[in-house]
């Protein structure tokens, strides 16, 4: 998908991504000549298309996790499917966690708890964060697109 | 208002790269296959003719013989594989570059649903329920290729796909891998079963699947197997086993060995 200024006969460039809610995805487009921005939004089941396909609008920032669209997506998936205890030593490690960000990071479900606290944790180590936060996780989830994370 | 130009006129630098996200999803699956030796999709036109129990017992027959086998059990909807290869519901052990498959009897390597879904429930996905036909067939084609690509199989001589009833799963294992696999055919001696069959491998010859040959399943009593012969003929293509209702080892390894 593209955008085209017709005045301009302009490729419009991406800008920015959001997830606003009511399962909407916006992404934002600007004309590098005129300067008009658009918003594309989808509908939710456009939004879960695009999930489907498992393609950040926008770019990825972070590699995709192994089976990332099963994790993020099954909804009847077992508690203990995946052992996250015996990855490689050393993997997103050297992070801190504040209290309020690991109770946060426990209210996510067993099923991706495992992958969702492996982003956080490379999201923080490629920035040298030394401690997550609610705040990080905040800035995080919206530099990344985690909804629901 | 003046003439739009087309899609692939626009060649400025695009920040989603959606199409490379969708090339780099598939170069994942060709590194991660690039150390098996064969993959072979076991399909039939119609359900019910056995090919998970083929599939099975044939992987263990392989594996018996020597070589290193994987099943990816293909069947998200309807897994049966583990049960027939021995394997419990054991948490898979995840690492960054990927999850280990479970080890099932005679060493064979195998990922399933049946594995990662709750006993007894159905797969389901998260997302809006009105017209979820648009995105699922989407969503379960994502899985298969996470099956395929984040599963650290290994070094292979053969990994078999089970295959649902069907053509819907072949035609994206088509699309994942990028060049269609080599299918082997499972029928029991019924028209019924034969018609259906015919009319998969028929879409698999004009997919550019290479046929391995048929295995004529359930054969017995007063179904004597002699209907795939007809098909055999009919596609060029060899009948490698007559399978009866309770095979022995040595069935199976004759089997394995004609493959």
């Amino acid at each position: 998908m593209k955008f085209l200024c017709v005045d301009c006969d302009k490729q419009m460039a991406f800008e920015e991504r959001q997830l606003p809610g009511d399962g909407t995805l916006a992404a934002t487009f600007k004309c590098p000549t005129c300067g008009r921005v658009v918003a594309m939004l989808t509908n939710p089941m456009e939004t879960q298309l695009v999930s489907s396909l498992g393609v950040e609008i926008g770019g990825r920032t972070v590699p995709a996790q192994p089976l990332e669209t099963v994790r993020k997506m099954v909804s009847t998936g077992r508690e203990d499917a995946f052992d996250e205890g015996s990855r490689e030593p050393g993997a997103g490690s050297g992070t801190n966690w504040s209290a309020g960000a690991l109770e946060r990071l426990n209210r996510v479900p067993n099923f991706v708890r495992g992958m969702v606290k492996r982003i956080y944790a490379d999201y923080a180590k490629e920035r040298g964060i030394a401690e997550i936060t609610p705040a990080v996780m905040d800035t995080a989830r919206a530099e990344l697109g985690l909804e629901g994370m | 208002m003046p003439p739009i130009r087309t899609y692939h006129d626009l060649t400025d630098a695009d920040r989603s790269g959606l199409p490379e996200q969708i090339g780099a999803q598939r170069k994942r699956v060709a590194e991660r296959l690039a150390g098996v030796g064969r993959v072979i999709a076991v399909m039939s036109g119609k359900g019910g003719v056995g090919k998970s129990y083929v599939t099975a017992h044939l992987a263990r027959a392989l594996a018996r013989s020597g070589r290193a086998v994987g099943v990816l059990d293909a069947d998200l909807n309807g897994p049966t594989i583990p049960r027939l290869l021995g394997i419990d519901h054991s948490p898979r052990p995840t690492h960054r570059d990927g999850i280990e498959p479970a080890v099932g009897a005679d060493g064979v390597t195998c990922i399933s649903m049946a594995m990662l879904l709750e006993d007894g429930a159905p797969l389901a996905f998260k997302g809006p329920s009105a017209e979820s036909f648009v995105w699922r067939g989407a969503m379960e084609a994502s899985a298969l290729r996470e099956l395929l690509g984040d599963v650290a199989w290994g070094a292979l001589d053969a990994l078999l796909l089970d295959l649902p009833p069907g053509m819907q799963r072949y035609v994206e294992l088509c699309d994942i891998l990028g060049a269609p696999p080599a299918v082997l055919t499972v029928t029991i001696p019924t028209p019924e079963s034969r018609d259906a069959v015919r009319r998969a491998m028929r879409a698999a010859v004009d997919r550019g699947s290479r046929l391995l040959g048929i295995v004529e399943n359930m054969v017995g009593d007063e179904f004597p197997g002699s209907l795939d012969r007809r098909l055999a003929g009919e596609f060029g293509v060899p009948i490698l086993a007559r399978l009866p209702w309770r095979p022995t080892p040595d069935a199976w390894a004759g089997l394995a060995g004609r493959l």
